[in-house]
């Protein structure tokens, strides 16, 4: 029962939960590349839960251009990457497993819960570290909560809809 | 430099600079950029219990993940030792629309009057943060993303699922904000 019907872990790779971490150094690479992403998140004031504010009542361009300009990023390099075949440094080759519809009612309803939760603390997962690093340390408080959220969810999860 | 690092960036720098996680992780090891699977990964090593969801390899499948994670704490450290602290330059719309519904501490990246541990004990503190932070957890788990896994990897890769996440996103977002907030911040 069971792997085949868990979602695919998000971040897992082309090779799904067996591949491997590789080479040590490799978590160094990604040690500081997590760095890098603290300091975007907090200089480009995403984690503000005032910018989030803002956002959502649609009275500035600022996260709309930050969030738009991310993903056209994002694409292009994508499509780059697939356009050369470009293999990892790690020698894997690059391949992005597509995510499942399925009934689409775990993305519409669970990416509602979501929102309501990231208005109401003003940050998403990667910003409540970001906010824990900023010295916003109540922030440890809503991270235990989250978890508890992901638990509540994996002891639900027969009985949801998905 | 000092200045630019400790300056607030605008959006057409920031913005870049985010999607550029997700080819930089991928052409390091073949990783999807997302976050939200790290608390997953971390109640698989903490307290798996006997449910499925949390029963896999976390170090094989999420090490890599919680490292970075370990780096954006670290990350949102040294930025916030540099510079002067700084008011977050809202509209002044978004400044009179919070100042009507009772945040008067604009100095912080989030009002303090709500995100503080003393405020736990108030019913709009509790909610942000507790409440707030529970419907992270459930919800990205449920919905498999969050910003980073749905509408930045997921949107880039032209996945329909992330669209429908996306959007849900913003349809709780919405709510939160008109239907939740003005009676949660006036205490009601």
């Amino acid at each position: 029962m069971t792997t085949t019907s868990l979602p695919a872990i998000e971040g897992s790779g082309a090779g799904g939960s067996e591949q491997d971490q590789g080479h040590p150094a490799f978590l160094l690479v990604y040690l500081l590349l997590g760095i890098a992403f603290g300091i975007v998140l907090t200089r480009s004031e995403v984690v503000s839960w005032f910018r989030i504010q803002e956002m959502f009542r649609f009275q500035s361009f600022r996260m709309y251009g930050t969030i738009g300009s991310a993903v056209a990023t994002a694409a292009a390099s994508v499509a780059l990457i697939k356009l050369i075949k470009l293999k990892a440094i790690s020698g894997e080759v690059i391949a992005i497993p597509r995510k499942e519809m399925g009934s689409g009612v775990r993305y519409a309803a669970g990416g509602t819960i979501f929102g309501l939760g990231w208005a109401l603390t003003g940050a998403c997962p990667g910003p409540l570290f970001a906010l824990i690093g900023n010295g916003v340390s109540v922030m440890i408080a809503a991270v235990l909560s989250a978890l508890v959220g992901t638990w509540v969810y994996g002891w639900l999860r027969p009985r949801l809809p998905h | 430099m000092t200045t630019w690092f400790s300056a607030e960036w605008p959006w057409y720098v920031a913005g870049p600079l985010i999607g550029l996680f997700v080819p930089a992780l991928l052409i390091t090891g073949n990783k999807l950029f997302g976050i939200s699977s790290n608390l997953r990964h971390l109640c698989s090593a903490i307290v798996p219990g006997r449910v499925e969801f949390f029963r896999y390899n976390w170090k094989k499948a999420g090490l890599w993940n919680l490292v970075f994670l370990v780096g954006v704490l670290i990350g949102g450290f040294l930025a916030s030792q540099v510079g002067a602290a700084h008011n977050i330059a809202i509209s002044g719309d978004t400044r009179l629309a919070l100042t009507q519904l009772g945040i008067h501490d604009f100095s912080g990246v989030a009002p303090r009057e709500l995100f503080n541990w003393a405020a736990l004990l108030t019913l709009r503190g509790f909610v942000s943060v507790v409440v707030g932070g529970f419907l992270v957890g459930f919800g990205t788990a449920y919905a498999g993303g969050c910003t980073s896994g749905h509408a930045i990897s997921g949107l880039a890769n032209f996945e329909l699922p992330s669209l429908v996440a996306v959007v849900g996103f913003f349809a709780g977002g919405l709510v939160a904000t008109y239907l939740i907030l003005p009676f949660l911040l006036r205490g009601i």
